[in-house]
């Protein structure tokens, strides 16, 4: 019998949602306890920041140029490698219970597995999950969580805010207290929401295992994703009067636009209206418009769906502990990239290398069996060394396909293996809008190098000094003063770029 | 107004006359467009069904058989606007290009039925390309 590992993701959540990391606003105390008996990363970066490319490297150990998922919309190819199917292989019983979105879940034309699945009735096996139960952001869809609140709760269907508006774009409209974008006040009961379904339908299925097997079950939760649409019942947890203004928000506008203005150009065209680069955010809302108010009632939603989903990892983590298991299970939680909350005045996700959306909460409580001892690992990780992750933990051997390495278990051991640099990438083209992005994570420094596209002629570029810049805010790109550095970092990044495989996988869909 | 364009093609070994005769055949369409299901015309007006069972009425505007251009227009109201336009372009060498072009309001309709445009031509160059079964060997049971 060997170690099970219980994978915990969320969605779109930054590095200080959590306690451990020292968030404020939202109790975490399960993953707090986790992170304290186990190993927490301060340096996590995903290779993508938006949800598609960034879980297509999570399942197949590869950055995006490699697996091909470049941007949302271009699916995941269907012999795409998968651990999972190496511990499935293996001997794993494997599942994914949540959100995927490997494929797209815009799909009228039902092309796709993911969306196919409910429909037929079915719950695997695929990509090496041998079951398979799906959810997203809403009440609505193709997917398993749809149709049984459709079947079950029927009432409950629209409670949720409608995350795209009729024309299928994310939706900009406002509610709440403040008429902050995509806030709302949702009726539905705790018990039917998509937080707690996932964990019981996570229980559901470990309960079906035999106690001898050993298992992978990604436990995939869609929040705090936006819509920031909590149960009703659960808002009193929080009063977003009190939510403090996250540091990287910068409260003077004057101010605000100046730091904007030092980054490359599609940073401030973005925040005036004058061009959504991407998908991910919502085409008729301006950012320079939100209110310090908005900020504060958007994030005391997100803390109260970060509270949901820690008080459900509880409950899965007690189902664990009553089948005996509790010292044979490894626990994995991250997610797959950060959201602004507010920092430089903005919202959502998008082309912006920052911590925001690039820093993530990281931690892994290895199965006390194996004698692990806690740390705190500072070095650069990235999501592309997950994969291997877990191959080291059900004791095979990596495949030969995965990109990253097993995660350091502290930073001597980091330093050992080379963990010196994290690479990200972006790529998107949005009826003639293009942007590409390469940044490098290195010695405390930031670098990101743009591409030729349709707002920069291909000399733009970030460098922060994290030690003394922790908000970025000071853009190094053109100081003289770190030309040596800029150069040493753009040798590093282009020389340890992976290759993209072209041509490109064509986009299907929005998302 | 957010009107978007998609448009792709494919290559495809066969002459345009050929693949014209499905591509350009209204009422043959589920045969090449996976995730359609079925087809149902009636003078200029079409009907298809999706592989979710959502009915789609279309409006057939343009079927020139000497241009080998067909045209319809989406006639469900979440589209402000939609245009779908199949080119066959013969090459001169016994081969064609087939276009598929997707024009739509809201733009993310162009994106989203664009997707299924790609998949279409994907299937329509394999049912052209695919060498005819072998009628004589299928009596011998060599299939």
């Amino acid at each position: 019998m060997g170690r099970k590992i219980l994978f915990v993701t969320t969605d779109q959540q930054r590095y200080d949602a959590i306690g451990a990391n020292g968030g404020t606003v939202g109790r975490t105390p399960v993953i707090d306890a986790l992170a304290a008996q186990g190993r927490r990363y301060e340096r996590a970066h995903p290779q993508s920041v938006v949800c598609m490319p960034s879980r297509s490297t999570i399942i197949t150990g590869q950055h995006p140029s490699t697996h091909g998922v470049w941007m949302n919309g271009v699916p995941l190819a269907a012999d795409a490698p998968s651990v999972v199917e190496t511990l499935h292989d293996a001997g794993y019983r494997t599942a994914l219970i949540g959100k995927p979105h490997f494929e797209p879940f815009l799909d009228p034309f039902l092309k796709f597995p993911e969306n196919q699945f409910s429909t037929r009735g079915l719950t695997g096996l695929h990509r090496g999950f041998e079951h398979f139960e799906a959810a997203t952001h809403g009440g609505q869809g193709m997917l398993h969580y749809a149709r049984w609140l459709a079947a079950n709760h029927p009432e409950a269907v629209r409670m949720f805010y409608p995350v795209l508006d009729g024309a299928l774009e994310v939706n900009a409209m406002g509610g709440g207290e403040t008429d902050a974008p995509q806030v709302w006040v949702n009726d539905i009961p705790r018990e039917w929401y998509h937080t707690d379904w996932v964990a019981d339908r996570t229980i559901s299925w470990l309960d079906s295992l035999d106690a001898a097997d050993d298992w992978f079950c990604w436990m995939s939760f869609p929040d705090p994703h936006h819509p920031w649409d909590p149960p009703k019942s659960e808002l009193g947890r929080i009063d977003w009067r009190d939510v403090p203004l996250p540091e990287g928000y910068i409260a003077d506008a004057a101010e605000r636009e100046a730091v904007l203005d030092d980054k490359p150009r599609h940073w401030r065209a973005w925040y005036d209206g004058r061009l959504v680069s991407n998908y991910e955010a919502p085409l008729n809302w301006v950012p320079a418009a939100m209110t310090a108010d908005q900020v504060r009632e958007v994030n005391q939603r997100n803390a109260i769906e970060c509270e949901l989903i820690d008080e459900a990892l509880g409950r899965v983590m007690k189902a664990i502990a009553a089948k005996g298991w509790a010292d044979d299970v490894d626990v994995v939680f991250t997610t797959d990239h950060g959201e602004f909350q507010g920092d430089f005045g903005l919202l959502f996700k998008g082309p912006y290398h920052v911590d925001s959306l690039m820093r993530l909460p990281l931690v892994w409580r290895p199965a006390p069996s194996s004698g692990a001892v806690p740390a705190t690992v500072t070095r650069p990780v990235g999501l592309v060394d997950l994969a291997p992750t877990f191959c080291a933990i059900a004791g095979v051997a990596p495949n030969d396909w995965m990109e990253g390495k097993a995660l350091p278990v502290d930073d001597a051991d980091a330093d050992a293996r080379g963990f010196e640099r994290v690479l990200t990438e972006w790529d998107s083209e949005l009826f003639g809008v293009d942007v590409h992005l390469r940044s490098i994570f290195r010695d405390g420094m930031l670098l990101t190098a743009y591409r030729k596209g349709y707002s920069h002629d291909g000399t733009e570029g970030e460098l922060y000094v994290m030690a003394d810049d922790p908000h970025q805010r000071v853009n190094r790109w053109d100081d003289p003063a770190y030309a040596a550095v800029k150069a040493d970092l753009l040798d590093d990044l282009w020389s340890n770029q992976p290759e993209q495989v072209m041509p490109l996988q064509p986009v299907i869909a929005p998302v | 107004m957010t009107l978007g364009s998609v448009r792709h093609h494919v290559r495809i070994h066969r002459p345009a006359a050929d693949v014209w005769v499905l591509a350009g055949d209204p009422t043959r369409l589920h045969e090449w467009f996976p995730g359609i299901v079925s087809c149902q015309v009636d003078g200029t007006t079409r009907v298809i069904t999706l592989g979710s069972g959502m009915p789609m009425p279309e409006e057939i505007t343009i079927h020139d058989n000497t241009l080998r251009r067909f045209q319809y227009r989406i006639a469900a109201p979440i589209f402000q606007y939609h245009r779908g336009t199949i080119d066959v372009l013969d090459m001169g060498d016994d081969t064609c290009v087939v276009v598929y072009t997707t024009d739509a309001d809201p733009r993310t309709m162009a994106l989203t039925i664009g997707g299924g445009t790609l998949g279409a031509l994907h299937e329509l160059k394999r049912q052209m390309e695919t060498p005819a079964p072998d009628v004589a060997g299928a009596e011998d049971g060599a299939l």
